[in-house]
């Protein structure tokens, strides 16, 4: 035990020596924080619509100016004919382009079925779609308030008003959506790559060797290189936790300590990833890679941005074995929901499965190898 | 060109390296293509229906049978809702008012009140669209019922370029520019860092070659490495997707060889200025992934962002090469579409290049002190 405190102490004066190192274990957390919690949003504003009038009647006019009053859309253009439309589209100019048939207000006194057609880029699809329903709706509310004035139909027309709430988040603000998955990605940086580098930059240039013949035992030669990133990236947790309060004002309704229990077993699986990665690869270089392939698959199919229940089986089981998808759960539900011990027990049971079986593997491979 | 040669035996040496560079872009691809989905189906929802008439029930059956729903849930009471939020069992919560199909007859007006999960802001958006619209599905049903002679106007919508509004449209030129930097700036700058750090740079300088044909005899077999794997991915993206290159291939390639080009003057700019391998695979990563991935507008749209990261965008590469690849292969857009983005690249890559040329010689200059 003793020799351990001593090798500790060696660690962390290493760290701090190491001017890089040491700036990289503040900067990491305020970057990510201050930089990636803003930028990463779905959050949808101005559409720019492009439109066609082939009517020019009061009517079409009508329509166009409650699409560019409501708040979804602004009028970015207005081609005169198909091609123009066409080319807009092609040069990204315009999202969406509106075409009003010029039999658009005979339509609608009754003559004909009244049309209007739309183009949208659907590169991307998500947008594509949301945009196409909020202008349906616009063309609905308008259609509702000239059936009602033109006085042909029955006053009350059956109408379903449909009002969401949001708990936990009521402004739907997507800062507080990112933050908690940003917190598992900056520990997942802190533990998976800091100390995996740290550990095959020894075996680089070869010191890990010397420490071998060394009447050092293993388990205190890993868990004196373990340790301090295991302290690091609960300090980075702090830290980033801190100046998401300070900066975006995000709720914490859970309790800490559970949520630092839920990092801390999520930092021991991660670094038994980091470990083991390190006996595979002989360079920093290649040590890189195969912690970004993973880290990079971990992030992407764990739920950052995208719901988890559309994923197909074989993925949705991938993730029973995926430690960032258990904290990304986690610390949506405590952070912002409040959720207890009692609710998360079983994801943090599993989790807590996973390290145990990560580190045993990890120190098992480590020792064969090196 | 033996120089060459041997920089190539180096990278070849490294097998796992060279498997995990093409593993990624092939695991990236399936991933977005099968695993990612940013729509939402089978989203599981809790109904509370205080009313049990016969609308509330035939509306509750709608949702029951979309793709998009599954009701797991019946509540007897409100105080149910909270447990079932804070245990992640459901998304939303669907609450039918007494008295529904009176109201909703004799008024002309019934609320439905949806509680979304807020914790996850996309879904939530995604739960109460989707449920709002087959709502008013139900209600236009009605409204034509009864006004079969008023003229409902009917929009018709074309989704242009993605008909089938699939989502790894957005993601096959992002993995092409995440892949690309990695391997041309990324692996070049480590590359030539480390032979500094462990000397063999030195004994390179004092050989006849002269400095820029080691520069060139460096990254030379990353360009090709970069070239083969941007094929890779259109290949996989064309037999996995069905998604094949919608503009002419030959632009294509040398847009892609231009960005490599970038890429590599990157790297060498790296390189020349710093001395440690950790150093430049940090910046690499802040400087060069991060914004690829962020900032490139191919997970998050740009325009979604606060406007200062629209501003930061705008001189970094990857924000225009995405443009120039997703015109191409997804619109079939021609050059007189992208010439303006390409001659940024152009002078991005100039610019880089004078640079790195310029601090290399000072390099050059002390290393033969």
């Amino acid at each position: 035990m003793k020799k351990l405190m001593f090798l500790l102490r060696k660690e962390f004066r290493q760290i701090r020596r190491n001017t890089f190192l040491s700036r990289a274990i503040i900067a990491v957390p305020l970057l990510q924080m201050l930089l990636l919690v803003p930028a990463v949003t779905f959050e949808m504003k101005n559409i720019d619509l492009a439109v066609t009038d082939n009517d020019h009647s009061p009517a079409s006019r009508e329509l166009i100016s409650r699409l560019s009053g409501s708040s979804f859309f602004r009028i970015c253009a207005t081609p005169q004919n198909y091609m123009q439309a066409d080319a807009l589209l092609l040069a990204g100019d315009a999202d969406m382009v509106l075409i009003i048939p010029d039999d658009f207000s005979e339509g609608l006194a009754g003559a004909t079925t009244p049309r209007l057609q739309v183009l949208a880029d659907a590169v991307n699809a998500t947008t594509a779609q949301l945009g196409w329903s909020y202008l349906v709706s616009v063309v609905r509310d308008y259609n509702r308030d000239v059936i009602i004035s033109s006085g042909a139909a029955p006053s009350a027309i059956p109408g379903i008003n449909v009002s969401p709430r949001f708990w936990y988040n009521p402004s739907l603000n997507y800062k507080y959506y990112m933050l908690p998955g940003i917190l598992v990605i900056l520990i997942t940086a802190i533990g998976l790559m800091m100390c995996g580098l740290n550990l095959v930059r020894e075996k680089e240039t070869g010191t890990s060797e010397q420490m071998n013949v060394t009447p050092v035992k293993k388990w205190e030669l890993i868990a004196s290189k373990v340790i301090p990133f295991f302290i690091i990236g609960l300090f980075d947790l702090a830290l980033g936790l801190t100046v998401g309060w300070i900066v975006f004002n995000i709720p914490f309704e859970g309790s800490l300590l559970l949520f630092f229990a839920c990092a801390a077993i999520f930092l021991v699986a991660v670094l038994g990833l980091a470990l083991f990665f390190s006996t595979m690869a002989s360079t920093q270089q290649q040590f890189l890679f195969v912690a970004f392939f993973f880290v990079m698959i971990f992030v992407l199919m764990s739920g950052i941005f995208t719901p988890t229940e559309s994923m197909p089986r074989w993925a949705q089981q991938f993730n029973l074995v995926n430690p960032v998808a258990y904290l990304m759960r986690i610390n949506r539900m405590v952070m912002l929901k409040g959720s207890g011990f009692n609710d998360i027990a079983r994801d943090m049971g599993a989790l807590a499965i996973l390290a145990v079986t990560f580190i045993t593997f990890a120190i098992w491979a480590y020792r064969k190898r090196a | 060109m033996a120089f060459v040669k041997k920089e190539f035996l180096h990278i070849f040496r490294d097998y796992r390296t060279l498997i995990i560079l093409f593993a990624l872009p092939a695991a990236q691809i399936l991933i977005f293509g099968y695993a990612v989905r940013t729509d939402l189906t089978n989203a599981s929802l809790a109904v509370l229906d205080n009313a049990h008439d016969e609308v509330s029930n035939e509306l509750i059956l709608k949702l029951d049978a979309s793709e998009f729903f599954d009701i797991r849930y019946h509540l007897t009471s409100y105080d149910e809702i909270d447990p079932a939020f804070k245990k992640g069992q459901i998304k939303a919560a669907i609450i039918f008012p007494e008295d529904f199909a009176g109201r909703l007859t004799r008024e002309g007006n019934a609320a439905v009140s949806i509680i979304a999960d807020g914790s996850e802001a996309n879904n939530a958006n995604l739960v109460t669209g989707y449920t709002t619209a087959i709502l008013n599905d139900y209600s236009a049903g009605l409204t034509k019922q009864l006004t079969s002679a008023m003229p409902v106007i009917v929009p018709e919508v074309k989704m242009y370029f993605n008909p089938n509004l699939e989502s790894h449209f957005m993601f096959v030129p992002g993995v092409i520019t995440l892949i690309l930097i990695l391997i041309s700036a990324l692996m070049t700058s480590v590359t030539i860092v480390r032979e500094k750090e462990f000397g063999s740079m030195e004994v390179l300088l004092v050989s006849p070659l002269k400095p820029w044909q080691i520069i060139v005899g460096k990254v030379a077999p990353y360009f090709f490495l970069s070239l083969v794997n941007v094929i890779v991915i259109l290949l996989l993206a064309w037999f996995v997707f069905g998604l094949p290159v919608k503009g002419s291939i030959a632009l294509l390639i040398a847009e892609c060889m231009l960005y490599i080009l970038l890429g590599l003057s990157i790297g060498i700019l790296i390189s020349a200025s710093v001395q440690k391998t950790e150093n430049a695979m940090f910046i690499s990563f802040l400087g060069l992934m991060l914004p690829t991935l962020l900032l490139s507008g191919f997970i998050f749209p740009i325009e979604n962002m606060p406007k200062a990261y629209d501003y930061v965008s705008l001189v970094l590469p990857p924000r225009w090469f995405v443009e120039i690849i997703r015109s191409i292969m997804i619109k079939g857009a021609g050059f007189s579409y992208i010439w303006k983005e390409t001659l940024i690249l152009v002078v991005m890559t100039l610019f880089f290049m004078f640079l790195s040329a310029k601090k290399f010689k000072v390099r050059l200059g002390e290393g033969g002190k």
